[in-house]
């Protein structure tokens, strides 16, 4: 019985690890190649560590792409599509799950049916909007999409309708009216689902592609995803460069989420579940 | 119910109902409802140019089924999704198992699987890319093998769905892992008081009570698989010789709306993408009375 729970402990530790280096090879990959010489990228048999640490490929990671706007912007973005998320999909939230108002059921279902869409269906005609506003290029174009969110509402309803409707008649009769209600007592109560709304949403608008390309083509204005994919066919063989531009492009993200690591899992496995 | 019978109270919080709702809704409506709209009547209608349609029928719904691409696209996507999704759901599904054991530096290993989740797919892909890089990548190197990864149309797609796979492993074991962590542990202990094998415990107690959210994860990942976009596009440039054997559906319509500009029959696309998840959904939720165990 002993003998078995130990072999079974150590094939435990043994898939975990083996599965971890797997996980995190790509990564480890990413850096030792990024200070490495073209011609020592391209050795056979490879080495491993590179036999200085090269600056250089980061500063031709930084001249061949305006990281300075392209940081500023995917903040930006990031900045403003949460605000916005936040801000409108609470109020909505709320709303939804503690306000009686005639037609409820019909409004909520164009919250249910954005949802189910593939944002994709939504995409040109977006586009010509943006255009068709001369927003094309700009911060705003980046974040037109998200001004609202279908799901940031659908899901801070569910943390309204948590909510005992005791605490809202108690704030009643206390004297607070809808609004106060909402700000003072309700809202701070919703702060765990309001973060895990936040991460989702940054994570989201960080890893999106399709829009930024197509909404911002100067080089300028794009964001951290879309101004890498530029690189897609440059520097084809430029390895250590591209590892270098990748690395900055990651390291933000990366760098919050070993700081933050128990909202990041929680929030987005929250959003997920739900 | 009359107007005059509503208390003062009810319409005030009526209003206030209205009031909270409204930029969300119009929001919707503005940006999603009528594009909506839009792109299904752009589907039968010729673009001219900014933004400009014609009616033409159902002529893009002709000349996309006659486009032997468009059929490969649809097939490239539902081969993507039969690699990805089981294999996908079947390792995170055993990551889950091992981090829900008493293990150690469970935090550790549960941050360094969930970690390509918060990185950009653009630029994981561009790694890949390097290793997969058929002269110099590090896997070839590694099991002295010439394949193609990226460039040989055979095994392009497959090479796409093994990043797909690592990528969304983290993701899906942590939803499976808050499934299995609500399994009451008096099942188990009552299981092995009764002499129930590990094995037998598993599929008697673990897989019918994780069941739910198997189903979830299932459904999100299938959905996800089906809109399959970035990774390819970061993959496979539109120059390289594997194009039409990985380009997913979506990859598709990208091309054929904000590349080749022809918005009609990119919307077109849109539109069958939109149908076939349709489908997928429906028959998941037919599929799943036979397995998933919501008596818990």
């Amino acid at each position: 019985m002993k003998n078995s729970k130990r072999i079974s402990k150590i094939i435990t530790y043994a898939a975990l690890i083996i599965g971890s280096v797997i996980m995190i090879f790509p990564f480890v990959w990413m850096i030792l190649t990024s200070s490495k010489t073209v011609a020592e990228s391209m050795q056979i048999p490879p080495t491993i560590f590179p036999k200085h640490l090269l600056a250089e490929n980061f500063t031709d990671a930084l001249k061949s792409l305006p990281f300075v706007n392209m940081y500023a912007n995917t903040i930006l973005m990031i900045l403003f599509r949460v605000i916005f998320a936040v801000l409108f999909s609470s109020m909505a939230g709320y709303a939804f799950a503690k306000l009686k108002f005639k037609g409820k059921n019909i409004l909520f279902s164009i919250v249910l049916m954005q949802m189910m869409l593939p944002s994709q269906i939504f995409i040109i005609p977006q586009y010509q909007m943006v255009a068709k506003l001369g927003l094309a290029n700009t911060v705003a174009a980046l974040v037109f999409p998200g001004l609202v969110s279908a799901f940031g509402t659908f899901f801070l309803r569910q943390a309204y309708l948590a909510i005992p409707e005791e605490i809202g008649e108690a704030a009643y009769l206390d004297g607070c009216n809808q609004w106060q209600t909402f700000t003072k007592i309700m809202f701070p109560l919703t702060r765990s689902s309001v973060a895990a709304l936040t991460v989702f949403t940054a994570v989201f608008a960080y890893s999106d592609l399709m829009w930024p390309l197509v909404v911002n083509s100067d080089l300028k204005m794009m964001t951290l995803s879309s101004g890498l994919a530029t690189l897609r066919g440059q520097f084809s063989t430029n390895f250590p460069v591209l590892m270098a531009g990748s690395l900055l492009a990651m390291l933000p993200m990366v760098i919050l989420y070993l700081f933050f690591q128990k909202q990041f899992i929680e929030g987005i496995a929250m959003t997920g579940s739900k | 119910m009359k107007k005059g019978k509503i208390s003062t109270a009810a319409r005030r919080e009526q209003a206030w109902g209205y009031l909270m709702i409204a930029p969300t809704i119009i929001g919707l409506i503005v940006l999603n409802v009528w594009p909506f709209i839009q792109t299904i009547y752009a589907s039968f209608c010729k673009h001219l140019g900014f933004g400009h349609y014609k009616f033409v029928g159902l002529e893009n719904y002709v000349s996309m089924f006659q486009d032997t691409d468009f059929w490969r696209a649809t097939g490239n996507t539902l081969i993507f999704c039969v690699l990805t999704v089981p294999v996908g759901i079947f390792i995170s599904l055993l990551v889950a198992i091992l981090l829900n054991a008493k293990v150690k530096f469970k935090g550790g290993f549960r941050t360094i699987f969930f970690l390509p989740m918060v990185c950009a797919p653009a630029a994981v892909t561009m790694v890949w890319r390097w290793i997969f890089n058929s002269e110099y990548g590090i896997l070839n190197q590694i099991f002295g093998s010439h394949i193609a990864w990226i460039t040989d149309p055979k095994v392009a797609l497959i090479s796409c769905a093994i990043v797909a796979v690592w990528s969304s492993i983290g993701y899906d074991a942590v939803l499976l892992l808050s499934g299995l962590q609500n399994i009451s542990k008096s099942y188990y202990e009552a299981a092995s008081i009764d002499g129930a094998s590990k094995i037998t415990q598993f599929f008697k107690i673990t897989l019918p009570m994780v069941s739910p959210t198997l189903f979830v994860t299932m459904i999100m990942r299938l959905m996800t698989s089906l809109k399959v976009y970035d990774l390819i596009y970061m993959m496979v440039e539109e120059t390289n010789p594997a194009l039409t054997s990985v380009q997913s559906l979506i990859y598709l319509f990208y091309r054929e709306s904000f590349v080749a500009g022809s918005r009609g029959l990119g919307s077109a696309i849109a539109v069958w993408t939109v149908l076939i998840i349709g489908v997928a959904t429906v028959f998941q939720f037919i599929g799943q009375k036979k397995w998933v165990n919501y008596e818990v």
